[in-house]
């Protein structure tokens, strides 16, 4: 395979990765002030998150430095012509991890409670920021022939976009509301469930909604006319099937699913995208993509062995984490 | 000011910022790794709570590098994505295996760190703190063997006009990075140790924990002085391989106009004029200029005059090869000013902390001194950026790139003038959250950690909430 096929394919992997496990810690994020009714409660909420949320966004990190190290131009392109919109996402990513991890140390309620409403209205932001971001990305932007974006307000903030933000935003409270349902017990736990049962309606409308613009405003369906609708169509089985077993208290099953949800919506961008990376709205000759974007090949044969090298171990210490902090958190009576 | 000069404005502050906390996580990590090992193996509580009590210093600061450093990755796509499409074949490398090597061991071991205790063993507990240390180092190699790659380029062609690697083993063995990794690390781990030192001073003045604080102060004075030592020497060969790699920010950093005589003097001060080339007034310590230069006695040391017209041979004629002089030339002087001033104080730091037993053996003038040294590490790590990076102007990339060719072209002011201004804001917000928390944790002391908060009802240190 060629590896600048193989550092798309890592790259996509990285970002689904991202997206399923900081997902849910979005979602949690966002469930302290819907489901729960007190600082109690949403300590509870938020411990079942703790040891992980960090090492969750260290996915985006990654994959944000393996655009740099694979593809410079997409990474220079996308980040200098996404401007605004990052300067937006990263103080609402600063925000949420001194608000996490300040809260700890905080001590009257009056200022927890400031950090828990910064918690709730980050976890909510930065899902739907990145929402925009890539569905803004694959309708085209206007790309000139020196690969810079030059982009006006309507570029980036559209129907589409914002059907796009409102679904990865939902898409991650619904993650986030099974992840509680298989980490916590009592009241929140069960509160969790009656709120799935309700939100994975307007989660179902939304895929649709989202299904049909992707129809009307990119050109996924005649690129890739099977791939496209497949995944669209797993996405929405799996919410279904996420929705009957959450239902029946089957919530790691439910868990699994709607992370597949997820993560088949990104396999599918990322899909209809290749081998472009960045689409021209100008002229499609001025398309990035997989071979004008990336880096030489000594470097990416290097950067393929030491992931190839590395990446087990990321991954064993990860899930031996997960494992150990595998139990329910059970709240308090005080 | 245009774009350029705000897009450069904007990266100092982020970098900076960075920087504050970069080096204290590292310090206050190794220190409390330290005192975990010390628990693992004599038992005694003290320790623990001492590793417990750092770390609490340590988890506020990680929490905000962590979050700046997102920030620092993403600014280079955004504000010098030209920098990146010609650097990205190099830089992206190192980058990419810090992420996989690193942030993820750092960021994993440090939720099995602070959530783990009580549910596994000791060991597992102390094997994960020095994994988090470990981790630090590493990302630190990694990504200051990028800047050094901007320092001194290596093991790379330039491919239609792009830098493109070649050698992935030169990025590691770059002489810039033999000199610039420990000189950065030791200046972290002093970091660390002058802040606890500085904080345990506080305490001991208060006569509060007396015991806590005195073994505290104790071990943060060996940790200082062994790095203040170490700091020195590679400070020392940094500046002999400057003679040859960047002599022109060697120049600089001693207003050096013209050539010096033979042996050259050391410039301790000066007051002079960038627009005409010369100084107006200076105070020279004779024969020392060829030492730090050289290592020896005797040599002259060539000044930017001649520079600039060896430059403009070698790199092609019309820029001017003369960085900013005065930042250059204080800023070194400000580091190494407060590199001797670290140096003496960790040294009768050592000496009062293991003179006698009593509690009164360090005399309160000393322990009042420690205190304000806080800041001194923070100046000195501040300075020695500034000059390691300004002194590179007009690159970017040394010989290859311009600072000038790397700004975005498509980013304008009034976007840069956006998140200058609302980064600025909220780093000004987080200094003064970072300041009040750490000085809350500072006045209380070691009970902080004895009395589990009161408003945390699952107590994240306790095996009872994951039952
Ligand atoms: C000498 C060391 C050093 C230097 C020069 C830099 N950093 Fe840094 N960085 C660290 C040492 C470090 C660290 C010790 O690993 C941090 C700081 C404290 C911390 O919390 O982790 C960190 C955090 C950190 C993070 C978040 C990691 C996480 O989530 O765990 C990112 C993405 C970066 N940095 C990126 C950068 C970039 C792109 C830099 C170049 C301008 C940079 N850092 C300079
Ligand atoms: C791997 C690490 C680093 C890289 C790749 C890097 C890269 C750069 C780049 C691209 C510039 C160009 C902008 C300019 O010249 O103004 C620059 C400037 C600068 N950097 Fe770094 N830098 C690194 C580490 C640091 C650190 C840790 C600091 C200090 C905390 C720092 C301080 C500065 C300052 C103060 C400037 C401004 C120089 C000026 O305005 O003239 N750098 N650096
Ligand atoms: C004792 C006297 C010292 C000397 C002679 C010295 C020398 C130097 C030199 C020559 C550089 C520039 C290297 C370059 O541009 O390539 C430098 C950079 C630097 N110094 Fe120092 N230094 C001293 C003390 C300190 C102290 C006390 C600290 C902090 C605690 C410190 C932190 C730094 C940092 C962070 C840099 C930038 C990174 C690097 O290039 O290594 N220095 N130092």
């Amino acid at each position: 395979m060629d590896l600048t096929v193989f550092w798309f394919i890592l790259i996509a992997v990285l970002f689904t990765g991202f997206f399923f496990l900081e997902g849910f810690d979005f979602g949690v994020g966002m469930s302290t002030r819907l489901i729960a009714k007190n600082k109690n409660e949403r300590n509870q909420l938020m411990s079942t998150i703790g040891p992980f949320w960090d090492a969750n966004e260290v996915w985006l990190i990654t994959a944000g430095g393996a655009l740099f190290a694979a593809f410079p131009s997409w990474y220079a392109t996308m980040f200098s012509g996404y401007y605004t919109l990052f300067v937006i996402f990263l103080l609402v990513l600063i925000a949420r991890g001194v608000a996490i991890e300040y809260s700890h140390h905080t001590h009257t309620d009056k200022y927890i409670n400031y950090w828990h409403w910064l918690i709730f209205g980050s976890s909510a932001l930065a899902p739907f920021l990145l929402g925009m971001l890539f569905t803004s990305l694959v309708q085209g932007m206007p790309i000139d022939k020196d690969m810079h974006l030059f982009g006006t307000f309507t570029d980036y903030v559209n129907v589409y976009s914002v059907v796009g933000g409102v679904a990865v935003m939902l898409l991650s409270l619904v993650h986030g509301l099974t992840f509680i349902g298989i980490r916590t017990e009592g009241v929140v736990r069960e509160r969790a469930r009656q709120m799935l049962s309700k939100l994975f309606i307007v989660l179902l409308a939304g895929e649709v909604v989202f299904a049909v613009l992707t129809y009307t405003s990119t050109d996924f369906f005649t690129v890739r006319p099977v791939a496209t609708p497949v995944f669209l169509a797993i996405t929405v089985a799996c919410t279904l099937l996420a929705w009957a077993f959450a239902t029946k208290k089957k919530e790691s099953i439910a868990f699994t699913m709607t992370g597949l949800a997820f993560a088949s919506v990104v396999i599918m961008l990322f899909v209809g995208l290749f081998p472009r990376v960045m689409i021209s709205s100008i002229d499609p000759a001025f398309n990035l993509t997989i071979d004008n974007a990336s880096s030489g090949d000594y470097t990416l044969s290097v950067m393929t062995k030491i992931s190839v090298v590395l990446l087990p171990f990321v991954l064993g210490y990860q899930i031996w984490s997960y494992y150990i902090f595998r139990k329910r958190i059970h709240p308090t009576k005080k | 000011m245009d774009v350029l000069e705000l897009a450069r404005v904007q990266y100092a502050l982020t970098t900076i910022f960075h920087f504050f906390f970069v080096p204290l996580s590292i310090g206050t990590i190794f220190i409390v790794a330290i005192f975990e090992t010390m628990y693992l193996f004599k038992k005694k509580e003290e320790y623990l709570r001492m590793a417990k009590f750092w770390g609490k210093i340590f988890l506020l600061s990680f929490a905000i590098g962590v979050v700046t450093g997102i920030l620092q990755e993403f600014q280079f796509g955004m504000n010098w994505s030209e920098y990146s499409r010609f650097m990205g074949d190099v830089f992206g490398a190192p980058l990419a295996v810090e992420a996989l090597l690193a942030f993820f061991m750092e960021s994993t071991f440090i939720g099995v760190w602070m959530f783990g205790r009580g549910k596994l063993p000791d060991w597992v507990i102390t094997v994960s703190a020095w994994l988090v240390s470990i981790g630090t180092l590493l990302s630190a190699l990694w990504i200051l063997a990028a800047n050094s790659f901007m320092q001194e380029p290596v093991g790379f062609e330039i491919q239609d006009g792009k830098a493109v690697l070649t050698d992935f083993m030169a990025l590691l063995t770059n002489p810039q990075l033999q000199v610039e990794f420990p000189h950065t690390v030791f200046g972290a781990l002093a970091t660390g140790a002058f802040v606890i030192g500085g904080i345990s001073a506080y305490n001991l003045l208060k006569k509060k924990d007396v015991e806590f604080f005195k073994t505290s102060f104790n071990i943060s004075m060996i940790v200082a002085a062994i790095a203040s030592l170490a700091i020195a020497f590679s400070g020392h060969a940094q500046a002999k391989h400057l003679m040859d790699s960047q002599p022109m920010k060697m120049a600089a950093s001693e207003a050096l106009w013209d050539d010096s005589e033979d042996p050259a003097a050391w410039t301790i001060l000066a007051i002079g004029d960038q627009q005409e080339e010369k100084n107006t007034w200076n105070i020279d310590l004779p024969f020392a200029l060829s030492y730090l230069a050289y290592g020896e006695f005797s040599g002259s040391v060539e000044g930017m005059k001649t520079l600039q017209a060896k430059y403009e041979e070698k790199y092609g004629e019309g820029v001017d090869y003369i960085p900013p002089v005065w930042p250059v030339f204080w800023s070194f002087r400000i580091m190494a000013g407060f590199g001797g001033v670290m140096l003496v104080l960790s040294i009768l730091g050592l000496w009062f902390g293991n003179r006698r037993k009593g509690i009164l053996a360090t005399p309160t003038w000393f322990l009042r001194t420690m205190m304000f040294a806080m800041a001194a590490p923070f100046i000195a790590n501040t300075a020695g950026w500034i000059m390691t990076e300004i002194g590179r102007q007009p690159w970017t990339v040394f010989g290859y790139y311009t600072t000038a060719q790397s700004v975005s072209p498509n980013v304008s002011m009034g976007q840069l003038l956006f998140s200058t201004i609302s980064f600025s804001t909220a780093y000004v917000i987080l200094a003064i959250i970072m300041i009040y928390m750490v000085a809350r944790v500072a006045k209380q002391g070691p009970s902080i950690i004895d009395t589990a908060p009161k408003q945390e009802n699952v107590d994240l240190m306790d095996k009872e909430a994951f039952k």
